[in-house]
């Protein structure tokens, strides 16, 4: 019984994040279609309530209710296997995050954040690493080459991207001296010149870019690139299983956007944080502050990755792989060294000079 | 509790080994490869080296598998293109890794009577104590290591790069 008291708080935030991303996720389907129907000068979906609110599970009603097709020739368990990894890797990665400071309820003190993994960042990687199985099952297993070329072309990006994505990462935990999360936050405490991007705007940039990649988001979503592979690796796929591969595309969205506004952005850090604190004495309050301000981050980031989409055209694959290997790792590999410079010289007394 | 994760554990990796070997399509045994090295990254977990069960995933199932999975898929490996093995190859095997397994059965059935030479240090895998040990204890290993890393990265850029003056 004690043992489940104490669990009790990361239940309950699991559960919550996991209600919360599903239903991000289904209102950045509404948000993508308005802001690009703002940026292509039109309406948008204005039909299915008051403006159009309810659009999103009026597609998900016409999902669900689809006719639902297996190809005669597919390998039916890999088939519905494809879409299921995708789904469950996307939603994996929320639980280390950490979503706001301290809570004091019911005279308990927690954290909101399920699990402070001291690797947090590196299960992040695993994570997103093992994602990619679920573009290459799913287009493997549809036995439809448009579906092969998709998956290989989908796997080979990811895993291209992943390297520098890795390295920009390595140089800011080379800063932090932390792999967890909660560090990596609570050090940019004190206002918007702490944060990460400042310190590291070179990590970011790396780091934002290959998001856009891992996401298979334009301008780098050429595993779908519709006009040379038909519908890409889901081609074969109808109905809810498309949706899932659809869905888990905006939730990757969600949590790169968290990811990225967690270590470059301060999570739940917010310009005039301790001022508050010592006008109101209340940790609950800054810390729903700080909540909010982290979402207000989040959302930002999903409206720059729409406006991204809708703004620069998609790349040629070469194009990509050129500017995975030929720039940005080499420039990953540069800031890592410079990086490790100035440390150097920061910590001079621990190497005795 | 422990012990019973561990035999489910154990018995979950064998048997996707096995299931590796035994498979007809190609494909599917990289995926079950896949899944024996997830239940080898909980054998990691088990044994509290947190670090080494991550890095184990992103390495083995993340990268390498991918790239596996990667050249079978574009093979397009089927019955058709299966080489014929001679029984005389299979007999071979068969002995080879017979008599392999036979030492091993040989070695691990005294294994309740071996002690560890030193006290273990069952925190030993958690990322701060794993780089501190690395960089001071076992500095040297660990940059032959990278130097050899660095040395076959080389390798395969060269290996990999056309001959301007073959081609």
């Amino acid at each position: 019984m004690e043992t489940l008291i104490n669990f009790l708080p990361s239940i309950i935030i699991i559960f919550t994040m996991f209600v919360v991303t599903l239903l991000i996720a289904l209102y950045s389907t509404y948000g993508e279609r308005k802001v690009a129907a703002f940026l292509q000068d039109r309406i948008g979906p204005n039909r299915a309530g008051p403006w159009g609110l309810l659009q999103p599970f009026a597609d998900g009603v016409k999902m669900f209710t689809k006719e639902e097709i297996i190809p005669d020739s597919a390998n039916k368990f890999l088939f519905i296997l494809g879409p299921s990894i995708a789904m469950i890797c996307c939603l994996m990665t929320s639980v280390v995050l950490p979503w706001g400071g301290e809570l004091t309820l019911f005279g308990k003190t927690f954290y909101l954040q399920a699990v402070d993994l001291n690797i947090g960042v590196l299960y992040v990687f695993a994570v997103v690493s093992v994602s990619v199985y679920g573009i290459m099952i799913g287009g493997w297993a549809s036995n439809n080459k448009w579906s092969l070329m998709g998956a290989i072309r989908g796997s080979s990006q990811i895993i291209s991207y992943e390297l520098s994505m890795g390295l920009s990462i390595i140089a800011l935990v080379l800063m932090t001296g932390s792999l967890s999360f909660r560090d990596i936050v609570n050090q940019q405490h004190g206002g918007i010149l702490h944060w990460n991007f400042l310190m590291q705007p070179l990590s970011f940039l790396i780091f934002l870019i290959c998001a856009f990649a891992e996401c298979n988001r334009s301008p780098f979503d050429l595993p779908e690139c519709e006009t040379e592979l038909v519908g890409g690796f889901h081609t074969e796929y109808s109905s809810m299983k498309l949706g899932f591969y659809l869905f888990s595309e905006y939730i990757n969205m969600f949590i790169s956007s968290a990811v990225i506004s967690a270590l470059f952005f301060g999570g739940f850090n917010f310009p005039g944080m301790d001022w508050l604190l010592e006008t109101t004495h209340s940790t609950n309050i800054v810390t729903m502050v700080g909540v909010g301000a982290y979402f207000m981050k989040i959302f930002f980031f999903i409206f720059f990755f729409m406006w991204v989409r809708w703004t620069i055209p998609r790349f040629r694959y070469d194009q990509l792989m050129n500017l995975g290997w030929k720039t940005l790792i080499p420039l990953a590999l540069v800031n890592l060294a410079v990086m490790a410079i100035i440390e150097m010289f920061k910590h001079q007394h621990a190497f005795g000079f | 509790m422990i012990a019973s994760v561990f035999y489910f554990l154990s018995f979950v990796s064998i048997f996707f080994a096995v299931m590796v070997v035994v498979s007809k399509n190609p494909v599917h045994s990289v995926l079950y490869l896949i899944l024996t090295f997830f239940s080898i990254a909980g054998h990691y977990l088990l044994l509290n080296a947190q670090f080494l069960a991550l890095v184990h995933i992103v390495v083995y199932a993340g990268a390498i598998m991918v790239l596996f999975l990667f050249v079978i898929m574009l093979l397009n490996l089927n019955a058709a293109t299966e080489p014929v093995k001679s029984s005389l190859m299979k007999f071979a095997g068969a002995i080879a890794g017979g008599s392999l397994m036979l030492v091993l059965i040989a070695v691990l059935s005294k294994i309740n009577s071996i002690q560890p030479a030193h006290e273990v240090n069952t925190q030993i895998g958690l990322i701060k104590n794993l780089g501190k040990i690395l960089f001071t204890e076992y500095n040297l290993p660990f940059e032959v290591a990278s130097i050899l890393f660095l040395v076959a990265m080389i390798g395969t850029v060269i290996l990999a790069k056309k001959n301007p003056h073959t081609s």
